[in-house]
């Protein structure tokens, strides 16, 4: 058998999984777009999800839909011991220490505002400094440029180099200049692609006398990520990007810094006693999640954290590295095709320009192929003018795509390219 | 869907030979537009004289749509009077947005925008020019 072969283990674990029969577990893959097979190649920004997902939301509606926490029914004693379970299978998937650790939000863009609001606008000071990078997507740096103004804090930018990776030097130098209290780090660039050292950021930071907070939104989703291992103090992510249900993310935080922070929203669930004047507040994390959860899609979460670990994280990770290889020398092979961005280390978030041809009309020209890919700033707007362009084509991978898509795609941008006339 | 009717021949032509196109330098912006949604830019000089629009040139950073739409727009507006243009600018963005019967106003070329009507996410690429010329102007009159 392959697997056992000692001598090409990369061989071995293709050949153990199959994308064209895990193809087969997302309905939407099945379609055909405008006469030809959807191509979709728009996984950064959401993935498909597969039936057990989309199924483990039906039943939950089906069988047991109830509010959590409150009634001491049937349902809502089996829609509260299923919610609470995903929470451990959420504090597993990104190896933390308990699931009191792990607060349910809409995404990755609630953890970070909430870590803005709860944290910052408390313990930042007139003079503290924030330490981001250029590579930031705009969910990672609107809430702190919010959060710095109402604290009267400054922001501070680590440059991208033009590799792709960022400017470790320069890292290093801010934490020097003394001040940064936190640092809030992409683990994987939506637009280059780019894995960052976050655990050797995190060493350097908390050596500074900073907290350091992940953007964990395409890291967590395409490879394995341990909140331990990398020592870092807050974590979020979305569940729509890693096969799961719109809606529904989690923020990972020490407990003990959940402790003292104060509450992100008021309301229901969130409170222990509530007089007219004061209140005081649920315990961990139940103090950060005011009001009736998205249960439902916490819950097709839980069915994507399993579907995931049966088809084995380590296993799925490899074969994206591979296709993004594959997809990365195949686009730039093409003529008057440049890819951004050549970390060492990168997911499969493949960002191109096509000489002559505008990414608006691109994607318009490949929608017509049914291939589906993204063209746009991205929400990274900062880091288009650093690679001093408006607007990128990005094509981004998922362990569901298959080298014959790579190759469609290419061909049509030849097509594209041909079509346009190389512009103006 | 039928690319070939978003991008006729005549866009595509006018995108890769875009007329009255040339670098506006700061000190001569008479007007700018940008699209947030796609980054697209457009910055306009112009030139009227005894009420007639004398000269445009524009310097398109965009889709083929959008600069298309500049050339065309500024092969249309030398000659004409600014009130002409307001008027048939107005009309050409309420046809763009549906609010009105489709007829060319005269204008040969624009005719080829009447496609972009069905790619909804792409009108704006169409009238960004002429909301930016309807500004130019304004500050041409004070």
């Amino acid at each position: 058998m392959d697997a056992c072969c000692p001598v090409c283990p990369s061989a071995a674990r293709r050949s153990s999984f199959d994308p064209r029969a895990v193809r087969r577990d997302f309905p939407v893959l099945q379609q055909t777009v405008r006469g030809r097979p959807l191509t979709y190649l728009d996984n950064a920004a959401t993935t498909q999800k597969p039936s057990e997902v989309i199924q483990a939301v039906c039943q939950y509606y089906g069988t047991c839909n109830a509010n959590v926490h409150r009634a001491f029914h049937f349902l809502a004693e089996e829609a509260t011991r299923r919610y609470e379970e995903v929470r451990k299978s959420a504090a597993a998937w990104i190896g933390a220490g308990s699931p009191r650790e792990i607060v349910f939000t809409r995404g990755t863009t609630e953890g970070v505002n909430l870590v803005a609001h709860a944290w910052a606008r408390k313990f930042l000071k007139p003079g503290d400094a924030i330490l981001l990078t250029e590579m930031e997507h705009h969910s990672n740096l609107i809430p702190w440029q919010l959060a710095a103004k109402a604290a009267g804090a400054s922001l501070r930018f680590v440059p991208v180099l033009p590799d792709g990776t960022l400017d470790l030097d320069a890292f290093a130098a801010h934490l020097a200049a003394g001040g940064v209290r936190l640092a809030a780090v992409t683990q994987m660039s939506n637009v280059l692609g780019t894995v960052n050292p976050v655990r050797d950021l995190a060493a350097a930071a908390h050596k500074a006398g900073a907290l350091v907070l992940v953007d964990g939104a395409q890291s967590v989703a395409h490879m394995p990520v341990s909140v331990r291992d990398l020592g870092c103090d807050f974590l979020a992510f979305s569940g729509h990007k890693m096969c799961g249900p719109t809606g529904i993310g989690v923020l990972y935080a020490r407990a003990d810094l959940l402790e003292t922070m104060d509450p992100f929203l008021g309301g229901g669930e969130m409170i222990d006693r509530v007089g007219l004047e004061e209140s005081t507040w649920a315990e961990i994390p139940h103090k950060f999640e005011a009001g009736t959860p998205n249960v439902s899609s916490a819950i097709g979460l839980g069915a994507a954290f399993d579907y995931l670990n049966r088809l084995g994280r380590d296993t799925l990770a490899a074969y994206e590295r591979d296709l993004t290889r594959h997809a990365v020398a195949a686009l730039r092979a093409l003529p008057g095709v440049r890819v951004y961005g050549d970390a060492p280390e990168r997911g499969g978030a493949v960002s191109f320009a096509v000489d002559g041809v505008h990414p608006h009309d691109l994607a318009q020209f490949l929608d017509g192929d049914g291939i589906a890919i993204r063209a746009g700033h991205l929400c990274c707007q900062p880091l288009m003018r650093r690679l001093g362009v408006p607007a990128v084509n990005r094509a981004s991978l998922a362990f569901y795509n298959l080298e014959e898509e790579v190759a469609r795609l290419a061909d049509a941008v030849v097509r594209a390219r041909a079509y346009f006339g190389h512009g103006p | 869907m039928d690319l070939d009717a978003l991008y006729q021949e005549v866009i595509l032509d006018h995108y890769r030979s875009p007329r009255h196109a040339g670098a506006v330098a700061d000190a001569e912006v008479a007007a700018e537009e940008v699209n947030p949604s796609c980054g697209d830019h457009i910055r306009l000089a112009v030139e009227v004289k005894d009420d007639r629009i004398a000269g445009v040139r524009h310097e398109s950073h965009g889709c083929a749509i959008s600069t298309a739409a500049a050339s065309m727009m500024s092969e249309f507006a030398v000659g004409r009077t600014p009130d002409e243009f307001r008027r048939t600018a107005d009309a050409f963005v309420a046809m763009m947005r549906g609010e009105r019967e489709w007829d060319s106003q005269g204008m040969e070329d624009v005719e080829a925008l009447s496609g972009v009507r069905d790619f909804p996410m792409r009108i704006k690429c169409a009238t960004m020019c002429w909301h930016a010329m309807k500004k130019a102007l304004e500050k041409a009159d004070r």
